[in-house]
């Protein structure tokens, strides 16, 4: 660290682990994720909160990590693709979903993808299809035409709601 | 990735304390909240700041209450949390709609509504149904608080009246009454909207004529316009009203200062004005 700009202790909660780090206050997320946590499924496109695909949920809310700041994750709870599916490997209702409908192609947007549709599923368990798009009005996608990801969060829905 | 140039972040503990530390650091410091539109134009280097005072820090500023006629939105309280709020959407339903299409879920849930006003980008949401509102801020520097309409506040595209200690604290909307009709419709294609058009009306005789009429837009022009003439040919039997709503379009359009940009032309601004009003108008008077 160079100019004498102090760096900014960091504790906060990755994936459900305890994370305790020193950073540069101008530090995004994605920044912190992808290069001192190794934690890759996070991707970066377009960096001014368009895209999406860097979404990531910090306390259940989805943000773009490529431009919220590091700093802002303090004492809070991050997830990340990494974390979603079950400590045994199986997948969560949502990636399955995304599987079987064949939601995605290039896959560069799906991680942002499916935690946009997960912070929705939290909110709407059920959601109508109009709310679906409403909600994922904010990820683009240049591969499927959308309709599969559309479905592959209702199938998710559906899963989830019978799971419990 | 686009790494951020250095800086500090500064966490003071009350307003006036912000007010002193961005009095100190003048012109290479600059207030933080959401960051949603801060953090882009850092990125792009098109503003540097070595330091960052988080206003989040000073306890008290994301409250929403409904108080005295007036609805009370704090400094720091998020598109999403005025969205979801029970006192907005009870109160004031028609904020809360517009509130939950502001950009996309990701900002809604990190950006502000006093930092989407205090950066003036000319297609915020907010700002065109606040000016239709009649709403005022609060801002608080370090000589003192002062209330300032929305018009006063934002005098042009990414300009703001405010001092350069100067925090907006609060931004209060008075709270309809009986018999008030008021819609915000946007256009939108792209990113942000093309248009955002607020028409805000007190309403006598169950909403058969029209008291008074406040007509604002935004996106199309540099910053939020209302036009009284236009506002002066929305008021009337209703009936009257929707045969002027036209002509209405037309010197609205004529007083905004339309823009020509990749939005579109002038002209095709002042045609989804006039398309946009009409809808407005019936959108005032659901299953008439």
């Amino acid at each position: 660290m160079s100019e004498g700009i102090p760096l900014f202790p960091l504790s906060f909660e990755v994936n459900g682990r305890a994370v305790e780090l020193e950073i540069e206050p101008q530090e995004s997320l994605a920044e912190v994720l992808r290069n001192r946590l190794n934690l890759t499924g996070t991707k970066v496109s377009c960096e001014v909160q368009v895209c999406g695909a860097c979404t990531v949920l910090v306390d259940g809310l989805p943000v773009s990590a490529c431009t919220f700041l590091a700093y802002e994750a303090r004492n809070k709870k991050v997830l990340t693709i990494e974390g979603l599916a079950a400590p045994d490997g199986t997948l969560h209702p949502l990636q399955q979903a995304f599987v079987d409908e064949s939601a995605f192609q290039c896959g560069f947007c799906t991680p942002g993808m499916i935690l946009a549709a997960r912070a929705l599923l939290e909110e709407r368990p059920l959601p109508t299809e109009e709310e679906i798009r409403a909600s994922m009005d904010g990820n683009i996608c240049r591969c499927t035409g959308y309709l599969p990801i559309v479905h592959a969060i209702q199938k998710a829905a559906q899963a989830l709601r019978s799971r419990s | 990735m686009m790494p951020l140039r250095r800086f500090r972040i500064h966490q003071p503990g009350t307003i006036a304390e912000a007010a002193e530390m961005l009095a100190h650091f003048g012109e290479s410091g600059r207030l933080y909240a959401g960051g949603t539109e801060l953090l882009l134009a850092m990125k792009h280097d098109v503003l540097r700041f070595e330091h960052l005072v988080d206003v989040k820090t000073v306890p008290g500023l994301a409250g929403i209450e409904a108080n005295g006629g007036w609805l009370r939105i704090g400094g720091v309280a998020t598109h999403r949390s005025i969205e979801i709020s029970p006192v907005v959407r009870q109160r004031l339903p028609l904020f809360a709609e517009m509130e939950a299409k502001v950009a996309n879920g990701r900002v809604r849930a990190t950006g502000t509504l006093a930092g989407n006003l205090c950066f003036a980008e000319p297609h915020s949401d907010p700002a065109t149904l606040l000016l239709a509102l009649e709403a005022r801020v609060r801002v608080e520097g370090r000589s003192g608080p002062r209330t300032l309409t929305i018009q006063e506040l934002i005098p042009g595209a990414y300009q703001t009246s405010l001092a350069s200690d100067e925090i907006l604290t609060a931004v209060e909307i008075p709270l309809p009454k009986n018999g008030q009709r008021a819609s915000y419709l946007k256009f939108q294609v792209h990113e942000r909207p093309t248009l955002g058009l607020a028409l805000v009306m007190e309403t006598q005789d169950r909403g058969q004529a029209i008291a008074t009429a406040r007509v604002a837009v935004g996106c199309v022009c540099p910053f939020p316009r209302r036009s009284r003439q236009a506002e002066s040919l929305l008021v009337g039997d209703r009936p009257q009203v929707e045969r002027n709503l036209s002509q209405a379009a037309e010197v609205l359009a004529d007083e905004a200062d339309l823009i020509d940009d990749l939005e579109g032309g002038a002209d095709y601004k002042r045609h989804l004005i006039s398309v946009f009003l009409k809808r407005a108008f019936a959108c005032a008077f659901p299953g008439r």
